[in-house]
């Protein structure tokens, strides 16, 4: 019979992602109502150092998997050791990181298996010993309960979102041998973001400006507020269409789904669009003239006046506060 | 050349979703279907494709009978032919089953590319396109911005958290499309007339040899939970606000 909780850790340059340990607490959690082992699956090139720090969020057993050929990522080298471990170790539940890779390789691990997956949860419980994964649908517009007919229960979870908690086990390591095929995609080129910032999905704070801001050179002052936030600025469809903000920082149903704990909209009316991108923040925040703004509507604190004048007032006050 | 583009007919970005009384879907009445905006960008990209090198376009859609109107969309933008896999056995398909219809519609067929929205934003799983690939056997590249084709192998820009990677992958391969990718063509008046006389097949699960038992089931639909009411900030002018603002902030809410 299936049992246990597995999770697949996401490392990247020798370093663990923060959604690593966010699901190694999660699975702690579950398992610990369930009274079984948690396990995770840690692979790349050189990586065995890592597995004390899952260790410490809760992790009791990792399945170590190092070998050249897995750094860096490359989906299908990936996806088959992944699935390898799976099958020999027969979790009842493995969960992901709903993150770029996370995404691209549970949904092939997924068809490895035939088993079913949930993308991209916010909340996952035990329900009268069965797993449910919980996430938003239609861009957050409903959520759906999702029920697994296949052993293992598979799901993503998004960054942010749960918490990642101390609480030390063994994690104990087990090399597994991982034997993979030659492969047929190569990475050629990693070209990092040299702006120092959190990418979007993974902020705590964003500060989002939209057509509002007038012009590219405005942005100026969300960076400041960004800065002595520790935030990183985001946009609006029509900021990023009139070629203001690159594709990247999006906000929105066809940009990225963000979740931190504070979202300031500047300058944003509040599309539906927009408001299914960022609606599952923790706190937000609407400045715009316009008091009757849709934004208003979903804002927990809301200031109607010209965002020229507050944002720089904004920054003062949080800098003084901050010091 | 022989390309494939993969499409769904999903609720347009605007319409409101309303969950049934008894949570058990939503209720699709007033809605207005659109083709999903991802697959506009594969469906543009398989254009593109074709017009640089000869070759021709098939549209694949697993949908009830109206999805037909989002192939014939496809094909009014230029795609050549079309499949529907149709059947009301498909109407709780999940991401696995989906892909396997799409699957084994698409191993009767040659193909050296195919493309998939990078995510549909109905149910927003963002998994037949990785799934697809795994049961054709092919590399998969999800989450594109930028695509290179060279002959028998493509070079493509996958933006991840902080970094942009540029991959190589030898054809046939599977390619989700992201916003970035291309500006999707509209329709010309001509190219929906001849849409009307292009050729497309309908399939059922049977005949194509599909399980229709779902792995993943959604159980139950619910609204998003409600959000308390906000506060406006008071204050005789923007440098008041801000304080006030930055105050709350700090001590109710506790963000920063
Ligand atoms: C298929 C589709 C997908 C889409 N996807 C997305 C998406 O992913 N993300 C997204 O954001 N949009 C998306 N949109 C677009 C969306 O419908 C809106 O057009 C867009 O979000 C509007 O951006 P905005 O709020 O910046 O601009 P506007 O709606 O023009 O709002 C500008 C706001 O700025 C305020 N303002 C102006 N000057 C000032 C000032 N000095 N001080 C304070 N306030 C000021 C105004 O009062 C107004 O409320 C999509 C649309 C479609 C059709």
């Amino acid at each position: 019979m299936a049992k246990g909780i597995m999770i697949v850790a996401e490392q990247r340059d020798g370093a663990l992602r923060k959604v690593s340990f966010e699901l190694a607490s999660t699975a702690r959690k579950l398992a610990d109502q369930t009274g079984d082992e948690v396990s995770a699956i840690l692979l790349g090139s050189g990586i065995e150092g890592l597995a004390a720090e899952l260790g410490k969020f809760g992790v009791d057993k990792v399945f170590v998997g190092d070998n050249a050929a897995l750094e860096p990522y490359i989906t299908e080298a990936h996806a088959q050791v992944t699935a390898k471990i799976i099958k020999d170790n027969d979790p009842a539940i493995v969960l992901f990181g709903a993150s770029v890779q996370g995404k691209d390789l549970s949904a092939r691990v997924a068809a490895k298996l035939a088993g079913g997956l949930a993308t991209d949860c916010t909340d996952v419980k035990i329900d009268g010993g069965k797993f449910v994964a919980i996430r938003p649908m239609y861009a957050g517009k409903c959520f759906g309960e999702i029920i697994f007919n296949t052993a293992p229960a598979m799901a993503s979870l998004r960054p942010n979102v749960f918490p990642a908690v101390e609480n030390a086990k063994a994690g104990a390591v087990t090399k597994v041998d991982v034997a993979v095929d030659a492969q047929k995609s190569k990475v050629l080129e990693v070209q990092k973001d040299t702006s120092g910032k959190v990418d979007l999905t993974e902020a705590n704070i964003i500060v989002s400006g939209g057509r509002g801001m007038k012009g590219p050179d405005e942005y100026k002052i969300l960076e400041e507020l960004a800065d002595v936030l520790k935030g990183t600025v985001g946009a609006s469809r029509a900021a990023v269409d009139a070629g203001w903000r690159p594709q990247k920082d999006q906000v929105g149903q066809t940009g990225k789904v963000v979740s931190p704990n504070l979202y300031i909209a500047c300058g944003i009316s509040g599309a539906i669009q927009h408001l299914a991108g960022m609606s599952s923040s923790k706190c937000i925040v609407a400045i715009n003239k316009d008091a009757e703004a849709p934004i208003f509507a979903k804002a927990d604190f809301g200031v109607v006046d010209d965002l020229f004048k507050v944002v720089p007032e904004l920054t003062v006050a949080c800098k003084k506060l901050l010091a | 050349m022989n390309i494939i583009a993969c499409v769904k007919q999903v609720p347009d970005t605007e319409a409101q979703i309303k969950v049934k009384a008894d949570g058990s879907g939503i209720d699709d009445s007033q809605i207005k279907w659109v083709m999903n905006p991802y697959d506009e960008f594969g469906v543009e990209e398989a254009l593109k494709l074709k017009e640089k090198n000869g070759g021709d376009v098939t549209i694949i859609s697993v949908g009830p009978a109206r999805a037909m109107e989002t192939i014939r969309t496809a094909l009014a933008m230029g795609a050549d032919k079309g499949i529907h896999i149709s059947d009301p056995a498909l109407d709780n398909a999940d991401a696995f089953v989906t892909a396997s219809a799409l699957a084994a519609a698409i191993k009767g067929i040659p193909y050296d590319i195919i493309f998939c929205g990078q995510r549909a934003i109905d149910d927003d799983s963002g998994q037949v396109g990785a799934m697809l690939a795994e049961l054709l056997g092919l590399p998969q590249l999800t989450i594109v911005t930028k695509l290179d084709f060279a002959g028998s192998s493509v070079k493509v820009i996958r933006p991840i958290e902080g970094a942009q990677l540029s991959i190589e992958t030898s054809l046939p391969c599977v390619v989700t499309a992201q916003k970035g990718l291309n500006e999707p063509r509209y329709a010309s008046l001509p190219g929906i007339m001849k849409a009307k006389k292009k050729p497309v097949d309908v399939k059922n699960a049977a005949a194509l040899g599909v399980a229709t038992d779902v792995k993943a089931k959604v159980a139950k639909f619910a609204p998003p939970p409600a959000r308390a009411a906000g506060k406006i900030i008071c204050g005789d002018d923007a440098a008041q606000k801000a304080q006030e603002l930055a105050r709350c902030l700090r001590e109710e809410a506790k963000v920063i």
